[in-house]
């Protein structure tokens, strides 16, 4: 008999796809027949499309009604497509105008009462959906504050299914409900913390002061109490704020993982810091049926701390090696895959041996070479490679703790010699950084006697080709960070030393 | 008779009726075997069609069609074999019809003739 029509998204990682939405009133017995490759939250999409649609004042046709998903191809998840498919059938028997319903992409699911429930994900789905064309969104009234954040599309709010049939145009008693909020993420208070609570470990502050500026991954070697753990915290504080760009992408992201009240914007850099019982699909991201994030795409634009790192499982921490080159991680399942970003800046902090004391004044170590040999060997090479900046903490003297009164780097100071620096880097590199063959050959190559250290260290095996590549990077940061145009033999130096910091 | 199956009973009269005004020939009603029952056999030229009718007296609780359920189809199905086996009809086409009625035993809300429901 008669067709209705709409639009919908449907997200693989962070990307969206417009899926098309028809649903044919036919003359049978009455039935909602859903087609189109439907998971099972969406398979009882129809038992609540059912209720809430009969619950808003309208009836269902008593006839057999088909309502496919197209691409059918394309594998569908969740419930967010409740409010479309209601509408699709509502617009077949011409209780609200088709070609208004048409028009519009509808986000939402319903509830039995025809209220219409926040959904996870909403802003990568606005996103995807102003990106395909479309001109007008209709969304949940939870996820309002979510969806406006993106620009360039009109949303349009609805809290209940009668709501959303009004707005297109149809005559029906829209009642007064109450609108349905995601749930309050409990406030976290942030702990009250500072780059000068650091003592004693002046070293380890300008290494944290290079890393930042110019994102290099960080390995912490340290007894137990030396802190580690408190370096990496402060790590992301002098981090600058995020960039509109790589805000919207952190906020996807955290919309993806749950439904949560988002306010606005996600402009600090985000710090994951994941048990060491992780598994590999908790880091890269995974899972059958709804591709999910993992650490490494949770933390993308910040930090990613990996305390005790030679406790986390070898295939844990060689799952990271690919994103950590890339930037970004390709999630393959069986039937689809999803790709989401990973460009983390990458802290491990480990301790010398099991027990800690190794190479400790005044402690004994009570491992057997073998043992201590066998621990460090945990953190694979080619991962260790990658990590541009190796620092050594140790435990600061009583002196230190008391009576140090020399003036520490604050949080504040270190943020501002940290936006300097990028900012003169962003000046010289322009919109693209040079790979590393045109930073050594090309018009960024540095005199033979400034690297004549480097060279050196490469001749006697010391540094591999990759670690050659990271010195310089290196060198070109810590020369921002001084603010002297080009490196020196003593920040290539500098940049060796903090590279093999750690007596291996 | 309970007032529920003189309805029923009632629902089928209009519904013969009803099937009889539109050109077909009614050839049973209620016919029974060990499997269950068919509420009416009819034949349109070569076409022969088993009805399920099913009546109501208001819409409240759903329309009376959404009453019928898949296993009450299959039932149908066997049903429509053994009619034609025990009454020696070789039909040319065999049909499975529903009708759904909604009326109070006097008048007649409405009525619906629905063609073929199982594929």
């Amino acid at each position: 008999m008669t067709v209705g029509r709409t639009r919908s998204i449907a997200l693989s990682g962070l990307s969206g796809h417009l899926v098309d939405i028809e649903a044919d009133i036919a003359s049978g017995l009455p039935a909602l027949v859903l087609i189109g490759l439907p998971d099972a939250s969406l398979g009882e999409s129809k038992d609540r499309v059912r209720s809430a649609v009969t619950n808003s004042g309208c009836a269902m046709p008593p006839t057999r009604v088909t309502v496919n998903l197209s691409p059918a191809s394309l594998p569908k998840q969740g419930s967010g497509f409740d409010l479309a498919i209601a509408l699709a059938v509502l617009a077949g028997t011409r209780d609200v105008p088709a070609e208004s319903v048409a028009s519009c992409v509808h986000i939402g699911e319903l509830a039995l009462d025809g209220r219409v429930r926040p959904v996870a994900g909403i802003l990568p789905a606005v996103v995807a959906a102003r990106d395909a064309g479309a001109r007008r969104i209709m969304v949940p009234a939870g996820n309002r504050t979510e969806a406006e954040l993106v620009p360039g599309i009109e949303v349009v709010a609805v809290a209940s299914l009668a709501h959303a049939l009004s707005v297109h145009g149809a005559t029906v008693a829209v009642p007064d409900v109450e609108v349905i909020e995601p749930p309050i993420e409990p406030e976290v208070d942030s702990p009250i913390r500072d780059l000068s609570d650091i003592v004693g470990q002046p070293d380890v502050v300008d290494a944290m002061v290079t890393a930042a500026a110019g994102g290099h991954h960080m390995f912490l070697l340290g007894p137990p109490g030396a802190g580690k753990t408190m370096v990496a915290e402060r790590l992301v504080d002098i981090l600058p704020d995020l960039e509109t760009h790589d805000a919207l992408e952190v906020t996807s992201i955290a919309s993806l993982a749950r439904v949560a009240r988002t306010r606005q914007l996600v402009t600090r850099p985000p710090f994951i810091a994941p048990h060491h019982t992780a598994t590999a699909v908790a880091i890269v991201g995974g899972g059958s049926g709804v591709i999910r994030p993992g650490a490494v795409s949770r933390a993308s634009r910040g930090v990613l701390f990996l305390d005790e790192a030679p406790e986390f499982p070898a295939n844990v921490l060689d799952a990271l090696r690919q994103p950590l080159e890339s930037g970004d991680i390709v999630i393959h399942r069986a039937n689809h895959s999803a790709r989401f970003p990973a460009r983390v800046q990458l802290v491990l902090a480990a301790n010398p041996c099991p027990c800690g004391n190794a190479g400790v004044a005044d402690s004994t170590c009570v491992c057997t070479p073998d043992r201590r040999r066998r621990y460090m060997a945990r953190l694979s090479g080619p991962i260790l490679d990658r990590i541009d900046i190796h620092v050594s903490v140790s435990r600061v003297s009583r002196a230190h703790l008391f009576d140090d009164t020399s003036p520490r780097m604050t949080t504040a100071q270190a943020r501002d010699k940290v936006a300097a620096a990028r900012a003169l880097s962003a000046e010289r590199w322009g919109q693209r950084r040079p790979n590393a063959t045109e930073l050594r050959t090309g018009k960024f190559r540095l005199a033979p006697v400034v690297v004549r250290a480097l060279d050196a260290a490469l001749d006697r095996g010391a540094v591999t080709m990759r670690g050659y590549d990271r010195v310089l990077r290196i060198a070109w940061t810590l020369a921002d960070c001084d603010a002297s145009g080009s490196p020196t033999a003593d920040h290539i130096g500098r940049a060796l030393y903090l590279r093999q910091g750690v007596p291996a | 008779m309970a007032r529920k199956d003189e309805l029923g009973r009632w629902g089928e009269t209009v519904a013969g009726d009803f099937l009889v005004a539109n050109g077909y020939e009614v050839l049973d009603r209620g016919w029974r075997c060990r499997h269950g029952e068919i509420d009416l056999v009819a034949r349109a030229g070569r076409t022969v069609a088993f009805v399920e009718v099913k009546t109501r007296r208001t819409n409240r609780f759903g329309h009376p069609l959404e009453a019928i359920t898949p296993a009450k189809f299959a039932r149908l199905r066997v049903l429509a074999g053994e009619w034609c086996r025990v009454n020696r009809v070789h039909a040319g086409c065999v049909r499975i019809d529903a009708i759904g009625i909604i009326g109070d035993g006097i008048a007649i809300g409405s009525l619906d003739h629905r063609v073929g429901v199982i594929e």
